[in-house]
This record gives structure tokens, C-alpha cells and sequence, in this order.
């Protein structure tokens, strides 16, 4: 794709970039069909740094993350492109060598730690395993890391929690168990995948929190995957939105808030709830689905569920362009707040079939603080 | 112990139930233990004598709690036909029916786990297909004819092993075991098939399960993930199947202790059978359901044991 981000990274000098991703491309063999599930994302990863990776169910974001740790395996998966850490290219790898890599150098959150955990193995021998694996030391200290790593992750009575199975403890606990698992052998990329989903919601902020107080203590960078932009927002320092497998706006956060191309984007941000409407306003949800994969529309991916949709759009894949600020780019031919895009609403609206937004909204927020 | 005391009356209540139907089994059966013993030999005077020695004129319930009282205190009457208590006959042929049955699913396991352990890892693989064909074959084969077939190969031709006869493991374990190596390769042929399949499907689920990618992505090797991770939470099946095919093989090994002229309980039951005399039957059957609760008993102690979360739930109830 004609994304790249030199430019950016040469401008801090000081800046080690730790994971560089180039058209990674991946895609399933299937009875029905090949599922184009990542479709040419390049980005660029520094360390201590937070990447954002947003979109809804079968985007293709647990897809591309899972994509480039290499835990997807098998003959009917399909990897294209260049994955490289700390300069190394590791899509050649075998499991064996990767081996190596996961656990130590990136290491993974899942989404639900009511899953994620061995039912039928203490916590203890969960968290030491891969102590043991990588940083070959004994039982006893490992047990004592583990104690430590615990107790860092804010679980209360560490010592007795080892010889605990997953289900005596809340969902909540079981995260932070999770993200100590993870955490154990100083990787130097944390990949979340949806942390918080499968979480009450008073639980989420902790957790989140969790993560950028880990993060910032190990200068460890992470690669945040969420269906909700709300939450990368104060935390990532760079977001990539995709949509049907491909990357439809890429930006620095606040070149994204500030001035997002996408019509996407704006749908996800609307659909948020917002605290400052009045009670009983209607949630603003994107309709449709999300297209199908084996199958993908002959124009953008995104016409069918667009306010801003015109004919060209249904005809002609718009490729990802640049956008004015630097690192920002977006595919859309009528992008959000440029005279075009405007337009474009502006005829939907007045044929009748796109609704104006709420007299409240704006495509730029107005909580930016 | 609740949980022990709440088993212990279930077993007290399928004992009785069992027993108490097999006698009512027995009784359904055309002849009778007198007409049986003095078929060819004596008269009407005979079987009157017989009929008075046994009191077979008693009602039947009468003569199931008089065997039932027998039993609570120890005793559990003897057989009509040749006067052996049926607690020293059980005494010497329980041993052979244990370690025929203990030796054969040995051997099963020992070709089953491995197989089926290897099988999941490329499900759909050349080694998958083929041993899942090759194991089915055995599957297919009934037991007699492959009986026959073992004998007709290690004993008569190859002068391997001896087709008959059993000695005890006590006096010699080794020759114990060759001699109820054919017999147990018969009855272990059958259900490899099944255990492998089992473990299988069990293992490839698991292999699905967020613990395990999460165990990958730990850089545990493949090895450890399936044997530390996998391994455990995807042997319930089998070992609950495992657990009915015990129950099962008490009393079902006759085909093959005919064929191997061993004196197991299976044999022992069906002599009785035929020749009408029911006490016996009734102790063997007594042993046979007592193996059977026995043993699921014991399959949901494993339950707990490998399961951290079932051992949680029971402690509370």
C-alpha cells in the first residue's frame, strides 16, 4: 500500500523503531472461498509506544494481530508481507523459532480470561512455565517472580493465589492474571486484544489502567486492539481503523480527532453513548454488516453502510491516500469535512436517504479536551 | 464425605435392585434346579428330594431375602450341583476375570493413547486416516474369530505362548501374563479403536480452546501444550468410557474364557445359568454390579482429581 511512515520516525531521531509491519496481508483457505481477513497493512511500532487498532466484530483485528505474532498456523492460512522486529524479518519463521520470540520479546492478552486460562492447572504453575521456558531458572525463583508479578498487577494475598485454580477467581482477577502471564518474561511488545470486553465495565477502566501503568514502568511498547474508539483515545498514540480487512484511516491520535477523513471513523464515533445528550436519545448505531469477506464488494467496502455514499464509490476501490497532516492517511474518495465529502452528504441528505446528523454532533469533536 | 455417604447408600439401593431382579430373571427360566440335577438319574422321588433339599417350593421372595440374609451375614450358600461354596469359587476366579480385565484395557491404552495423542496433533493427516482404518479393522473383527485366529497363529504354528490354561499371577507374574496375553490382545482389540477415536476428538476440541493458543503464544512448545495443557482436560470421555467397559467386562469376558479355557466369572456365571442353579449366579451377579459401582465410583473420583472445578462444586454441596 502507499502508506509508510519514514518520514515520521526519522523526525525524533532518538526513536528505536521495535516493529516494523509492511502490506501484511493474510488470508484463509476455505471450502467457500478465499477470506481476504488482512488486506495490506503497514505500520511502524516504537518502543514505549501504543498503537491503536480499532474496528467492529470481523474487521479483521484479532486477524492482524494474531497475524503478526504468528500464532496463526496451519496450511490454510495465508501470510504475505514483511513483519520485522528489531530489524529481523520473522515472517519466515518457523513455530520453533517463534517459539522463542512469544512470550519473551511479544506476548498476548486475550480477550475473555474466563477462557484464556487453563481450567485444570494452579495459577502458579501457569505463570512460572513460561519463567522456566525462557529465563531457565528454577522452581523457587520463579515462584518468587511470580509472587512479585502479582503483586504488580494489584492481586491481593499473591503467595496463596498460586496454589489456586482459574475459577476461584472473578473475572476481573483472572485478567490481571492473564496480563501477568504475559507480562512475566519483559516482553518488549504487548499485544491486547479486546482486554476489557468480556469485563463488567467497572472493572474495565482498572484493567486498562493496569496496562499503561505496566507499560509505562517497563518502556514496553503495545498494540491495543478495541471495537471502541473511546478507548484508544486516551491511551494510544497512534490509531489504525480497519473495515473489512483493510486499513481505512491511520493517524496520530489527535491528527485523528481532530480531523478524520473517514467516514467510518465518524460512524464509530458516533455510535458511541455520550453523557453529555439528553436521556433517551436514540444511539446513533451504523447499519447493515459488515461485508463479506470471501466475496468483497467491487468499490469500497464501506458503500453500502455510507452516509456519504456516491455512485463512483460502489464502482471503484478507493486506494489509501495521504491526507495534509503527516502520518495520516484514509480511503475515501468524499472524506469527512473536506468540501467533497460535504457535498456528497449534502445530496444524500437532501434525496433523502442519509439523516442529517444530531444538531449537537459534529464530524470534529467537541470533548476534546 | 458426605459425598462418600451419599454413594455408599446408592450403592446399598442398586445392590438390592440388581440382586433382587436377576433372581426374578432366574426364575422366569424354563426347568428348575431339581428337574436339572436329576435329568437322566432318578426318578420323581429324586427330583421331591431335591426339591426339599433346596427348598425350591418356597415363594420366591421367601427364597430371595433367605439368600439375602445369607449374604448380610457372610454367607453366600453354595451350588447345587457340587456342593462348592460360592465364596471360595468366587475367591479363585475373580483373581483371573480381574487381571484378564485389568491386562486387556492396559494393552488397549497402551495403543490408544499414544495413537490418538498422535493422530489429533495433524487431524485429517495420512496418520490420522490410516490408524483410525487400521484400528476400525480390528474393531470390525469379532472377538471369537480373532481368538481363533491368534490361536491358530502363536500357539499351532508359530509354537509361541500356550492356547489354554491360566496360572495364577501370584505364583508366577510373568508367566501369568503370557498366559493371558492372547485373551487379552482379543478382548483389547476391540476397544482400541474406540479409546483412540475418543482421546482424539477430545485433544483436537481442546486444541481449539483460547488456553491453548494462549499457551502458544507463552512459547510453550507443542509437546508441552499438548501433553501439560491438553492432555488432561480431554481425557473425560474416555475415562468414563473406560469406566462402563470395566463394568461391562466383569461379567462379559465369557466369549473369550470359553474360547481360552479360563475359569473366570463369566464362565462361572453362565455354568450356573445352564445348569439352573441359582445361588451361585446370584453371588456372581452380586460381584458384577458390585464391580460396576465400584468402578463409576471410582471414575468420579478421577473426575475430580483431574478436575479442579468438579472437586470445588462437590465440597460445597
Amino acid at each position: 500500500m502507499t502508506a509508510t511512515e519514514a518520514d515520521t520516525n526519522l523526525s525524533v531521531g532518538q526513536r528505536a523503531t521495535l516493529l516494523e509491519v509492511v502490506d501484511l496481508s493474510t488470508t484463509f483457505r476455505t471450502e467457500r472461498g478465499m477470506v481476504h481477513a488482512v488486506d495490506g497493512v503497514t505500520f511502524t511500532l516504537d518502543r514505549g509506544r501504543t498503537l491503536g487498532i480499532v474496528g467492529e466484530s470481523g474487521s479483521g483485528k484479532t486477524v492482524l494481530s494474531r497475524s503478526i505474532m504468528g500464532l496463526l498456523s496451519g496450511k490454510n492460512v495465508i501470510r504475505t508481507g514483511s513483519v520485522k522486529y528489531e530489524g529481523t524479518e520473522i515472517i519466515g519463521y518457523s513455530a520453533k523459532q517463534m517459539s522463542n520470540v512469544w512470550g519473551a520479546e511479544m506476548s498476548m492478552v486475550f480477550q475473555d480470561p474466563m477462557t484464556s486460562l487453563n481450567p485444570v492447572m494452579k495459577i502458579g504453575k501457569q505463570i512460572t512455565e513460561s519463567l522456566r521456558r525462557h529465563l531457565g531458572v528454577d522452581k523457587d525463583e520463579a515462584d518468587k517472580t511470580a509472587i512479585a508479578l502479582l503483586k504488580s498487577v494489584g492481586i491481593p494475598a499473591p503467595e496463596q493465589r498460586l496454589g489456586e485454580y482459574p475459577h476461584q477467581l472473578s473475572g476481573g482477577m483472572r485478567q490481571r492474571v492473564t496480563i501477568s502471564i504475559a507480562l512475566a518474561c519483559g516482553p518488549k511488545i504487548l499485544f491486547a486484544d479486546e482486554p476489557t470486553t468480556a469485563l463488567d465495565v467497572t472493572v474495565q477502566a482498572q484493567i486498562l489502567d493496569l496496562l499503561d501503568e505496566q507499560q509505562r514502568e517497563r518502556h514496553m511498547a503495545m498494540i491495543l486492539v478495541t471495537h471502541d474508539l473511546g478507548v484508544v483515545r486516551t491511551r494510544a498514540d497512534e490509531i489504525i481503523v480497519m473495515y473489512g480487512g483493510k486499513v481505512v484511516e491511520q493517524a496520530p491520535t489527535s491528527t485523528l480527532f481532530a480531523s478524520m477523513k473517514m467516514p467510518y471513523t465518524e460512524a464509530l464515533l458516533r455510535s458511541i453513548p455520550r453523557l453529555d445528550m439528553p436521556s433517551h436519545t436514540r444511539l446513533d448505531a451504523i447499519p447493515g454488516r459488515p461485508p463479506n469477506l470471501i466475496s468483497p464488494p467491487a468499490g469500497c467496502n464501506f458503500a453500502a453502510r455510507c452516509r456519504y455514499v456516491q455512485p463512483r464509490c460502489l464502482e471503484e476501490r478507493p486506494p489509501l491516500v495521504a491526507a495534509a497532516d503527516p502520518g495520516h492517511f484514509y480511503r475515501c474518495f468524499f472524506p469527512v469535512g473536506t468540501p467533497e465529502g460535504d457535498a456528497a452528504l449534502q445530496a444524500n441528505i437532501s434525496a433523502g436517504t442519509a439523516v442529517a446528523a444530531p444538531a449537537t454532533r459534529s464530524s470534529t469533536t467537541s470533548e476534546e479536551s | 464425605m458426605r459425598f462418600v455417604r451419599k454413594k455408599l447408600v446408592q450403592l446399598i439401593v442398586v445392590m438390592l435392585c440388581v440382586t433382587f431382579f436377576s433372581f426374578l430373571l432366574l426364575e422366569l427360566l424354563p426347568g428348575d434346579t431339581a428337574t436339572t440335577l436329576c435329568a437322566g438319574a432318578g426318578g420323581t422321588e429324586c427330583i421331591e428330594q431335591k426339591t426339599e433339599e433346596f427348598h425350591l417350593n418356597d415363594p420366591m421372595p421367601v427364597r430371595y431375602v433367605r439368600w439375602l440374609g445369607g449374604v448380610v451375614t457372610g454367607d453366600f450358600g453354595s451350588s447345587a450341583r457340587n456342593a462348592q461354596p460360592v465364596s471360595e469359587a468366587l475367591q479363585q476366579r475373580m483373581p483371573v476375570t480381574i487381571e484378564l480385565l485389568l491386562y486387556s484395557q492396559f494393552l488397549a491404552l497402551i495403543i490408544a493413547v499414544p495413537v490418538g495423542i498422535i493422530a489429533a496433533q495433524r487431524a485429517g493427516g495420512l496418520f490420522d486416516r490410516g490408524s483410525t482404518g487400521v484400528l476400525f479393522l480390528f474393531l470390525a473383527i469379532p472377538n471369537f474369530m480373532l481368538a481363533l485366529v491368534l490361536i491358530l497363529i502363536f500357539p499351532v504354528k508359530l509354537k509361541l505362548l500356550n492356547a489354554v490354561g491360566y496360572t495364577p499371577f501370584t505364583e508366577n507374574p510373568l508367566k501369568s501374563l503370557g498366559s493371558l496375553l492372547l485373551p487379552a490382545i482379543t478382548l483389547a482389540a476391540a476397544e482400541m479403536a474406540t479409546y483412540m477415536r475418543l482421546l482424539r476428538t477430545d485433544l483436537i476440541a481442546t486444541m481449539q480452546e483460547d488456553y491453548i493458543t494462549m499457551a502458544k503464544a507463552k512459547g510453550m512448545s507443542p509437546r508441552h501444550i499438548l501433553l501439560r495443557h491438553a492432555f488432561k482436560p480431554s481425557s473425560f470421555s474416555l475415562i468414563t468410557v473406560i469406566g462402563l467397559n470395566f463394568g461391562r467386562l466383569i461379567g462379559g469376558t465369557l466369549l473369550v474364557e470359553v474360547i481360552f479355557s479360563i475359569n473366570g466369572l463369566g464362565k462361572y456365571t453362565v455354568d450356573g445359568i445352564l445348569g439352573r442353579d441359582y445361588i451361585p449366579v446370584q453371588g456372581a451377579i452380586l460381584v458384577i454390579a458390585l464391580g460396576y459401582v465400584l468402578v463409576n465410583f471410582a471414575v468420579d473420583m478421577i473426575y475430580a482429581a483431574l478436575d479442579p472445578r468438579i472437586r470445588h462444586a462437590r465440597s460445597l454441596v
